[in-house]
């Protein structure tokens, strides 16, 4: 925290509800399913949902830090497909390999991919939405290729631990996710390598001139996204039990929807990781609570993109001025 | 304009000021930033509403809701920040929002004659199809001034017009100037810059924190006056320098080329020395500084600190060497306007405060207070937004970022364009504190007062030639300005 000489301001309410409205947003839709249906305050329900929110969460808190430098990641839905089938083939009981390798296969695949992103927007200095764009063509082909287009089943049981397994009462994936937050709060609010995240995205060429190697940032932040996007495929695939071609397909708005409803902005420079948090649990909430309701799915694609226009409406609204 | 008064979010600005201006003059509003003299014009183009007080244009009482509103009534404002559009040409620009149309169409022939005899008339020879964004800031400028001018407004507000323009584009600006005087025009004129002040104003109105001093006319008046009032305190040694011993050679280039923006540029800066660069805008100082620092290449050069040859590629081996740079556009070169002043001031020294890979907060935060306090930057708290800073406070912003780390030689490009009187003061004190400690200056300006009054030797340049050197018992400003376009 920096410490200073803090004039007390006035509470105003509007700023109070730009920066934590979020909040109160997602109080209100937990309670208002809360009311409609009585099961969904369960431990079961929530653990439930919590264990599939925590895929989106990790997509969620990549995409963040590719924002943060005025970036955007389109290819996540793929690399997490990708990176799922890869373990998958390796996780399959014919192959004898132990599911650590099988998870180190994918988080590589994953790595790998966001790498490419990395170097093809910083260095060769294509614009992220075309770069990754193509990878997400790119990706989701390869995917498909890999498996011939069939589900690949018969995975090795601690493989599937990973995704379906629970430490005690929480599920394993939400402990995953939790020791990830946990990284990535760090990185990016105690490291030196945080502020300059936020610095390349805020003026990339004040960010120059201060000595900041912009291109390195600027590539690391997708071999960021691409590895969590990796695991996140570990997860999934586990989950379902077997890899499927088209796992992930899609996944890409709700990690963007996540990010932006978080407060963060797609320019560059401003945000926050608590943000990007409550955005995916908005959205975990409201997909679970839906469920439950057995409203359609196709309403809850409009609810989604109803949610999305009014949370960046509610903060463009607050951040003009006079 | 009577008993304005002006509150943003409960902060008052503006203290019931009064205000007039009358056809066929100029008068000058002047005052430190912060002084409320934007606000207050802002107010009057309709940017603002103003909480109480009324506006009277030719004795009628107006209420303006839109600056539209306010220029269909007669007012014009050129603002102190430029906003362009880059992606369209000079033409477009100008006329964007009225274009002249042939039925539905926009007459494209008509805009592009229209614009070449608007800036004919001002004597600025610019391409109207040319993109504007290619245009460097000083052009911009006079397409903003031209822009205004096209408006038909019968009061004219300029906002620190000539902060990016060079002597000879002034006097261009000056004659546009005494024309729209004789047709009866009314110009309020903002500017930091008091011999252009007394060159043009007719009347001088001072404002101080929000509240008016007093009006003179310009003639009554003289330099001293006028500080005094702007401050409020006595400004002795507007340019503050003091003898300091000049020693070794410090810093050297040898050799600097690139293509036709500098050409063969080889010089030496002694410790406790400031080299004074000056020269029209365009000459290549700021190309120049570029490829020394490491943010563009050269194709040829040799840099030399203390004697060794160094190599620098990129901006963090300049820094590095203890080379730093307060680059000529604060706003989007040397500040990252979302960012707090406190991460902005540490931001080229994260290694120092880091253990590992971790930020040292409290070593950091003790660091940044005691900056905040010796360079006297006035900010409500270290994490307040770079961006909501004054101009003056901005740039001692970017100082105290290189300052931290203690470098050899601080270059400086336009270090005090746009900042108040009282600002301006504080820099050169700093400038000369940091010299006496044995470092040096390069510090490129086309302000000549200033490149006179600072500098201990001076280089001439002149489109991308070393044109002359002068040590500071020849400097004089016909010799310079001589140099500055001998290559033209």
């Amino acid at each position: 925290m920096i410490k200073g000489k803090i004039e007390k301001k006035p509470f105003h309410m509007k700023a109070f509800i730009a920066q934590y409205g979020v909040i109160v947003c997602l109080i209100l839709v937990f309670a208002f399913f809360t009311i409609m249906k009585s099961k969904f305050l369960s431990i079961s329900n929530i653990l439930n949902m919590l264990r599939q929110t925590s895929i989106n969460g990790l997509l969620a808190i990549g995409m963040t830090f590719v924002v943060l430098t005025g970036g955007i990641d389109l290819s996540v839905g793929s690399i997490l497909g990708a990176s799922g089938m890869f373990a998958a083939l390796a996780a399959q009981q014919s192959t004898g390999m132990p599911w650590g390798i099988a998870v180190l296969i994918g988080l590589g695949v994953g790595l790998l991919l966001g790498s490419l992103n990395g170097i093809i927007i910083a260095y060769l200095k294509v614009p992220a939405f075309v770069a990754t764009l193509g990878m997400l063509s790119i990706a989701r082909g390869v995917t498909f290729m890999a498996s011939n287009a069939k589900p690949v089943p018969g995975l090795s049981k601690g493989f599937l631990e990973i995704g379906g397994g629970s430490l005690g009462m929480i599920p394993i994936p939400i402990i995953i996710l939790a020791v990830v937050l946990v990284i990535c709060f760090i990185i990016l609010y105690k490291c030196s390598y945080g502020r300059y995240v936020f610095a390349t995205g805020g003026n990339a060429v004040s960010a120059r001139v201060s000595g900041i190697n912009v291109k390195l940032i600027t590539c690391s932040v997708y071999m960021i996204s691409g590895l969590l996007a990796g695991l996140a495929g570990i997860i999934l695939t586990s989950r379902v039990t077997s890899g499927l071609a088209q796992s992930g397909d899609g996944y890409e708005v709700d990690a963007i929807a996540a990010a932006v409803i978080g407060g963060t902005s797609l320019a560059g420079g401003r945000g926050r990781l608590w943000g990007t948090i409550v955005g995916f649990l908005i959205m975990g909430v409201m997909n679970n609570g839906l469920d439950m309701m057995a409203v359609s799915s196709y309403w809850q694609l409009v609810i989604k993109g109803i949610i999305i226009i009014g949370a960046v409406m509610m903060d463009s609204l607050n951040s003009g001025t006079q | 304009m009577r008993g304005i008064e002006k509150s943003f979010h409960s902060v008052q600005v503006l203290y019931g000021i009064d205000f007039t201006v009358s056809g066929g003059t100029v008068h000058a509003l002047m005052g430190e930033n912060g002084a409320g003299k934007s606000t207050l014009m802002k107010v009057l183009a309709g940017v603002y509403r103003c909480d109480k007080g009324k506006i009277e244009i030719k004795g009628k009482e107006v209420e303006f809701t839109t600056p539209k509103h306010a220029r269909e009534m007669g007012i014009a404002m050129i603002h102190q920040e430029l906003s362009p559009i880059p992606e369209m040409t000079v033409a477009e620009n100008i006329y964007l929002g009225r274009e002249p149309k042939k039925g539905l169409f926009v007459d494209y022939k008509k805009m592009y004659d229209m614009t070449e005899d608007l800036l004919g008339s001002l004597k600025v020879k610019i391409n109207p199809k040319e993109k504007i964004g290619k245009l460097k800031v000083s052009d911009q400028q006079l397409i903003e001034i031209a822009k205004a001018i096209s408006m038909s407004a019968e009061i004219i507000i300029m906002d620190e017009p000539t902060s990016a323009i060079t002597d000879k584009e002034v006097e261009n600006l000056f004659q546009v100037i005494r024309d729209l005087k004789r047709q009866g025009k009314g110009i309020i004129y903002i500017s930091h810059k008091m011999d252009e002040i007394f060159k043009i104003a007719d009347h001088i109105t001072v404002l101080r924190d929000g509240h008016y001093v007093n009006t003179w006319e310009a003639k009554e008046i003289d330099n001293n006056v006028l500080i005094k009032n702007m401050v409020g305190r006595e400004l002795s040694d507007y340019f503050p320098k003091k003898e300091v011993k000049v020693k070794d050679v410090l810093f050297e280039i040898k050799n600097f080329s690139r293509g036709n923006k500098f050409r063969n540029i080889s010089f030496q800066v002694r410790s406790g020395e400031i080299l004074g660069i000056a020269g029209l805008v365009g000459a290549g100082r700021t190309e120049l500084m570029h490829a020394i620092f490491g943010l563009e290449k050269p194709e040829s050069g040799q840099v030399y600190l203390e004697g060794s040859p160094i190599t620098i590629t990129k901006p963090k081996d300049a820094i590095r060497q203890g080379i730093a740079y307060v680059t000529e556009d604060r706003k989007s070169e040397g500040l990252i306007l979302q960012m707090s002043v406190a991460h902005n001031i540490t931001l080229p020294s994260m290694s120092v405060f880091s253990k590992g890979a971790f930020i040292k907060t409290r070593e950091e935060s003790n660091v940044i207070q005691q900056e905040i306090k010796s360079l006297r930057i006035k900010v409500h708290t270290p994490r307040q937004p770079a961006g909501k800073l004054s101009g003056g406070n901005q740039q001692k912003v970017v100082l105290a970022k290189w300052m931290i780390k203690h470098p050899k030689v601080l270059i400086l490009d336009e270090p005090t364009r746009g900042i108040d009187v009282g600002a301006k003061t504080e820099i050169y004190k700093l400038m000369c504190q940091f010299v006496a400690k044995g470092n040096a200056i390069i510090m490129i300006s086309s302000e000549m007062q200033e490149v006179i009054g600072m500098s201990d030797r001076m280089l001439i340049f002149s489109n991308g030639y070393l044109s002359g050197t002068l040590n500071r018992d020849e400097f004089s400003q016909e010799l310079i300005m001589e140099m500055a376009v001998s290559h033209i």
